[in-house]
């Protein structure tokens, strides 16, 4: 059932002798969660499942600290259990990873993960980590990154350099999961680079506050963590094979910060993918404080998704508006709720999103999510995913 | 010489004698600022205790450092234990003085680091009764001071003194805060609304010194009369003077604060 890897077998391993030392400054932290997902509309593809779905997931974290906290060591393990999904099923090292803090700079080793950028729609700036795209079409799980980090830290700014030692492929539904391209994309994957999975990555990042600017600058030369899917026909019939090609890709990111409004931007430049192109997400947040004389906040989002490839059939977002709205209770039990809607200027296609969560007594947390598409074009994307829209429940218990 | 000095004097007791309430607010709020001045940095750990009007409780456990900036408001980095789902989460501030502060927020779940707006002074500080501007650091320069009278908080002699806040954004319109004549520290405050409106009460005590000069409160208790809830916060192992410099406070630190 489960699709367990070598470094996965690895990851166990580690966490049962840490189990078994009983380190006294151990710490563990995480959660278990329940998930139930209800389909509101039958599939398109005969072999995908039907209207409902139960999965569990598990995320324990062990984190222990030497020296003065100059040295510590992470690590988080991930298991998710789903009931219809076999490539859903899955066990990753989110990360295992050693760091060495000095006065200006700091030296990480192992399995990392690591964010870039400020929008709120998409995420073009970062690259570092592959999506888990199994675990939330969002695509803001990502999969551990092995990585050797060393970032100094200077007044000139924060300068990050990374050497990126192993690819990890894209994770996709099953043919029976939702959420899949029609055909589904193949187990088997190709590569541009001959040392396929082993190739070696390199990546750089400058970051500096200038009052009220933030501002960010990367460069990353490697396998590119998004794919193209090429059909293929294997004997057991048509599917899509991902190819990663070999990119570079520049990316500026800029927020400022003005009292109540966030201006964002972010820019990418890609080479080594089919067409050179460029992308562009950019932005504002204001937010109403104490709203309506009560103590929540309410942010309004928008912003413009910009993609300028000619083959649109590529690209999800190439022309397309988001509006958004954030209300943060501010009480006890941290009620928020998330409200966005991406709509294609000229199609007019629209995917909507709503998550809202809350606290439950101490430990649990209680969520809800929806996701709902309409007016696809069927030579778009998000075509083969129009059937699945979708209402997620989730119940935490984080200890 | 004898007589100049003596009319010196004379004319010194005249212009104590004329000070205005707004020169002696100020006065106390130099004073009380100047006895802190020095501590250099300070850490400690601290538990909120949330209690709504029918008497639920709920707790959250933090540990903040401060690095006392001069010429500057301090620097601050909070980092929340419990409750369990947002353990991990940190909150960076440098505090200006009149200008806004700047503000970051980590949230370990993205690895992300989100500058955020600092507009929020008056908003509730993790759903508690304390708002982000009571706990952040109070400069001189921050507000305007009056005089009011001499009066005790619970046998203890103090000054009562009205505070204006001359910063945007605040929740406030005015608070009343009385003195330790002793420690120069808040002993109580009463906070009025935006429509001037009686609305919270702070009871700050269990006072103690360190370092022989820097008096710091274990508990402070927060009760609003407009919701009749109540945030009590403990606090606990403080520690001056640890050596920590700028680098313990920037976007770097905040990755990785636990």
């Amino acid at each position: 059932m489960f699709k367990v890897k070598s470094c996965q077998l690895i990851a166990c391993a580690f966490a049962c002798v840490l189990l078994s030392t009983q380190l006294v400054a151990a710490e563990w932290s995480g959660y278990v969660a329940g998930e139930y997902r209800v389909f509101t509309q039958s599939p398109l593809d005969v072999k995908q499942q039907e209207n409902s779905n139960l999965a569990f997931a598990a995320e324990p974290e062990f984190y222990h600290s030497w020296n003065d906290d100059k040295d510590s060591l992470l690590f988080t393990s991930f298991f998710r259990w789903d009931e219809h999904d076999e490539e859903r099923s899955h066990v990753d090292i989110r990360e295992l990873i050693w760091t060495h803090v000095a006065y200006d700079w700091e030296l990480k080793l192992g399995v990392g993960k690591v964010f870039w950028g400020v929008t709120e729609s998409q995420h073009l700036v970062d690259i570092i980590n592959q999506s888990d795209l199994v675990e939330n079409i969002d695509g803001e799980d990502k999969l551990g990154q092995p990585m050797v980090n060393l970032t100094l830290i200077k007044d000139w700014g924060v300068v990050e350099l990374f050497v990126l030692p192993g690819f990890r492929e894209r994770t996709f539904a099953g043919d029976s999961g939702r959420f899949r391209s029609i055909p589904a994309v193949d187990d088997h994957t190709e590569y541009e680079s001959a040392a396929k999975d082993k190739r070696v990555d390199l990546a750089v990042r400058w970051t500096q506050t200038f009052d009220d600017w933030d501002v960010g600058l990367s460069h990353f030369y490697g396998t590119s963590r998004e794919p193209r899917l090429i059909p293929s026909m294997p004997p057991n019939g048509l599917v899509l094979t991902p190819f990663y090609d070999v990119i570079h890709q520049t990316g500026i990111d800029v927020q400022a910060t003005l009292d109540e409004w966030l201006w964002k931007l972010e820019v990418i430049h890609r080479s080594g993918q089919g067409e050179t192109f460029n992308a562009l997400t950019g932005g504002f947040e204001y937010t109403f404080v104490g709203v309506m004389d009560s103590n929540a906040d309410l942010g309004v989002i928008a912003e413009y998704l910009y993609d300028d490839r000619d083959d649109s059939a590529l690209v999800a977002f190439d022309n397309d508006l988001f509006v958004g709205a954030r209300l943060a209770m501010n009480d006890a039990a941290s009620s928020e709720l998330l409200f966005g809607i991406i709509s294609d200027i000229k199609t007019n296609a629209r995917f909507y999103s709503i998550e809202a969560s809350r606290r439950v007594g101490e430990s649990w947390v209680l969520s809800v999510e929806g996701r709902f598409i309409s007016n696809v074009e069927s030579n778009k994307p998000l075509f083969t995913v129009h059937h699945d829209d979708v209402i997620q429940l989730e119940l935490a218990r984080h200890f | 010489m004898k007589k100049l000095g003596l009319l010196f004097l004379v004319l010194c007791s005249a212009f104590a004698y004329a000070q205005t309430p707004e020169e002696k607010g100020l006065e106390i709020a130099v004073k009380a600022d100047k006895r802190d001045n020095g501590f250099g940095d300070v850490a400690s750990k601290m538990t909120m205790t949330l209690k709504n009007a029918n008497g639920d409780e709920s707790v959250r456990e933090m540990r903040s450092k401060t690095l006392e900036m001069t010429g500057d408001g301090d620097k601050g980095l909070t980092i929340f234990d419990k409750p369990a789902d947002i353990k991990g989460t940190a909150f960076l501030s440098f505090t200006h003085i009149l200008d806004a502060d700047d503000q970051w927020l980590y949230l370990p779940a993205l690895k992300r680091v989100k500058r955020i707006s600092s507009k929020n002074k008056s908003g509730p500080f993790m759903g508690s009764e304390f708002a982000f501007e009571d706990l952040s650091s109070r400069e001189v320069e921050k507000y305007s001071y009056l005089y009011i009278k001499d009066e005790p908080v619970n046998g203890e002699d103090a000054f009562v003194i009205e505070v204006r806040p001359k910063y945007k954004y605040s929740g406030y319109t005015r608070s009343v805060v009385w003195i330790s004549k002793e420690k120069y520290q808040p002993l109580k405050i009463v906070y009025y609304d935006r429509k001037n409106s009686l609305l919270k009460t702070m009871s700050v005590s269990d006072y103690q010194q360190y370092l022989g000069q820097y008096w710091r409160p274990n508990v402070m208790v927060m009760t609003n009369h407009q919701t009749k809830k109540e945030t009590r916060l403990d606090f606990s192992d403080y520690q001056f003077k640890t050596g920590l410099t700028k680098r313990d406070f920037d976007k770097s630190s905040l990755k990785r604060a636990r």
